[in-house]
């Protein structure tokens, strides 16, 4: 089935280094390759400092790429500028939803305007009436009452702020979405009713999705497959049944370890694994197909054993 | 059980510009000897300051304008601030949600570990500084007497939490609360910091309150539980009451809007449809009433009082009243009964 699909986003050997020369450098996203599949929700999870967000970041452009290479569409977006209109266009194609529903919204804006703003960069719409129509079909797509179109953000609770961010990336009828832990910030209660609509979106619309968080018990119920990185590499790469069921990497299994259950019985029994810090890489060590469709980051040796069961 | 703590029928009012905000609404709950008593609710249902107010760390803003806060048998609300600041970092400590601003960053932490010694007991400084260091090898900082003298920005997140931790617990507090002390961490420091204060509890003897949002952080930690809603309690019992029989309509939300690893893409998730209720004008009945699946008219016009379930499980939902319809709690709760009755339980 993999053979059918078609890759929309494909990440080869990216590297995001900060403060590069510098005795402070950060190799952030260190030689990290995968695909995304069109119409796919694609988990990215790690802890903070691991290089998630600065992983959509960089596909986004929201950075210069260090060295490696982004196809989107099989087009090589890693190397355009960042002001031409090749970097327009292609915005308009992929947008990004921000974890934080107060921060990514502009106090001083009207919510017709912050989500219409994407529209008028791109010349979308001819007049305003077209503009408001548009406007209102959004928010009407994001269940909010499209009367409230002319309120400012701090009228809004943080899931309806959410739901405004996720109308404002919708604006432009893009087919990528990085979501960037776009239901941390939100309420237990909150947080199935933005995830519900994320999904119905994308079953409308046809979306793929890059979603990144840390709560692994969502991801593994958004995502189709799932990612996790460690220290700027991807450690684990498989379908999210599989990863969860038969997880390789011992950080995998560290961090699955340590997901809170609500169900009290499970926690008091539960025995945490922890993961060795101290030499977590091994120079003969590269992400490889060790079952169909699931990677590990693992020497030959142990690929080839793996293979054999 | 020995009852160290009691709160009884607090109100806390804020003063705000669009006028009072009723942000406690007549909670009464206690804290036995010993125990882990976990406080449940969204952002705004009034947990933290139901908290604050037994130390009476409120805004300036905020005035407790009824009820009770008894400490072994001591009503805490009739006392001087002078009297109150003995208590506090002595007898009762809190742990904060922000380790990275609950430290100050110009003073080394060996000094701020000790400080609650230095104010509190006729120690010398010596002893204080002996004895930040012993803390600090208790909450798991590797190395202790060389980290001493090093300042909160040389340490990372998780560290910082255990040095809290650690100032808190210095003076072996009776009474331990904990205010979402693990959401602004990562999942495998979260559980090496649960296991921590599981094992201080045992070792030092100390009750805690402990606050979060997160049912399955309750599920690892808690004896017993109260969920808030709205300025009010609505629910409490042990935590296997509130997790395998829970009763009230807004309880059933939570536990069934949370993915377990079980929970298939396909399944759409539960949500509680709506927001919480504005609080500067609270409703006459039920507050979770707009957004409960299960209301009925009473709901609308007059609050529920807490119906007894079982002898330590009470909530307070027209459900429970003897001339309630039945009716069929979601799924996921149903399957919640079933482990309730495998564990002995009496399921209504």
């Amino acid at each position: 089935m993999a053979d059918e699909r078609q890759v929309i986003v494909s990440v080869k050997n990216l590297k995001q280094y900060f403060n590069i020369g510098k005795p402070n450098m950060v190799k952030a996203v260190d030689d990290v390759s995968f695909d995304i599949y069109k119409g796919e929700t694609f988990g990215l999870v790690g802890e903070s400092g691991s290089g998630k967000s600065t992983t959509g970041r960089s596909i986004i452009r929201l950075y210069n790429p260090t060295d490696g290479h982004i196809y989107f569409n099989g087009q090589d977006i890693s190397k355009i500028k960042s002001h031409g209109s090749k970097m327009k266009e292609f915005r308009r194609e992929m947008q990004m939803i921000f974890q934080d529903p107060y921060a990514s919204l502009n106090p001083r804006m009207k919510v017709k305007d912050i989500i219409a703003e994407g529209l008028d960069v791109h010349h979308l719409v001819k007049n305003d009436d077209e503009r408001d129509k548009r406007v209102r079909e959004l928010l009407d797509m994001v269940n909010l009452n499209p009367e409230h179109m002319t309120r400012y953000p701090y009228e809004f609770s943080g899931g309806q702020r959410q739901r405004i961010g996720i109308a404002r990336a919708l604006a432009v009828d893009p087919q990528f979405i990085i979501a960037d832990e776009p239901i941390s910030a939100l309420d237990v209660s909150i947080q199935a009713q933005v995830v519900n609509l994320m999904q119905d979106i994308q079953k409308k619309q046809g979306l793929t999705y890059l979603f990144i968080a840390h709560d692994l018990s969502m991801v593994k119920y958004i995502s189709d497959r799932i990612a996790v990185m460690y220290r700027g590499k991807i450690v684990e790469l498989a379908n999210s049944d599989e990863i969860y069921n038969n997880p390789l990497h011992p950080y995998t299994q560290s961090l699955l370890s340590a997901i809170p259950v609500p169900d009290p019985a499970i926690e008091t029994k539960r025995t945490r694994i922890d993961f060795d810090h101290k030499r977590p890489f091994e120079d003969d060590q590269r992400l490889q197909e060790v079952l169909p469709g699931h990677f590990l980051y693992c020497n030959d040796e142990k690929a080839a054993s793996l293979k054999k069961n | 059980m020995d009852k160290i703590l009691e709160v009884k029928d607090l109100h806390v009012d804020f003063d705000t510009y669009n006028g009072v905000v009723h942000a406690i609404r007549g909670v009464s709950f206690h804290l036995n000897a010993g125990e882990t008593l976990a406080i449940v609710g969204e952002s705004g249902s009034g947990k933290s300051i139901t908290v604050r107010s037994i130390l009476q760390l409120l805004a300036k803003n905020g005035t407790i304008s009824k009820g009770e806060v008894l400490y072994h048998g001591d009503d805490l609300l009739q006392k001087s601030d002078k009297e109150m600041d003995k208590l506090r970092g002595n007898k009762i400590s809190m742990i904060f949600q922000d380790p990275m601003t609950s430290l100050d960053p110009t003073m080394t932490i060996g000094k701020q570990v000790a400080e609650p010694l230095l104010i509190h007991n006729n120690v010398s400084k010596k002893d204080a500084l002996k004895r930040a260091e012993e803390v600090l090898r208790l909450v798991g900082i590797p190395n202790p007497q060389a980290r001493m003298n090093d300042y909160p920005h040389q340490f990372s997140g998780g560290q910082r939490q255990r040095i809290v931790i650690a100032i808190a617990i210095v003076d072996y507090p009776e009474i331990l609360i904990a205010d979402e002390p693990t959401t602004a961490l990562d999942v495998t420091v979260q559980a090496q910091i649960i296991d921590l204060l599981k094992e201080l509890q045992q070792k030092i003897g100390t009750s805690i309150i402990f606050i979060t949002h997160d049912l399955g952080v309750v599920a690892g930690i808690a004896d017993r539980v109260a969920v808030m809603y709205a300025g009010r309690l609505v629910e409490f019992g042990s935590v296997n009451d509130i997790f395998y029989n829970p009763q009230h309509p807004y309880t059933w939300g939570l536990l069934d809007s949370m993915p377990t690893l079980d929970t298939n893409e396909s399944d759409r998730l539960n949500s509680i449809p709506g927001t919480p209720p504005n609080l500067l004008n609270p409703p006459k009945g039920d507050a979770f009433a707009p957004r409960n699946a299960y209301a009925m008219e009473i709901d609308e016009e007059q609050q529920p009082p807490f119906f007894k379930v079982s002898k330590h499980h009470y909530a307070a939902t027209w459900l429970l009243h003897p001339n309630a319809p039945k009716v069929t709690p979601p799924a996921s709760i149903l399957n919640r009964f079933e482990k309730f009755k495998k564990l002995g339980g009496n399921v209504k």
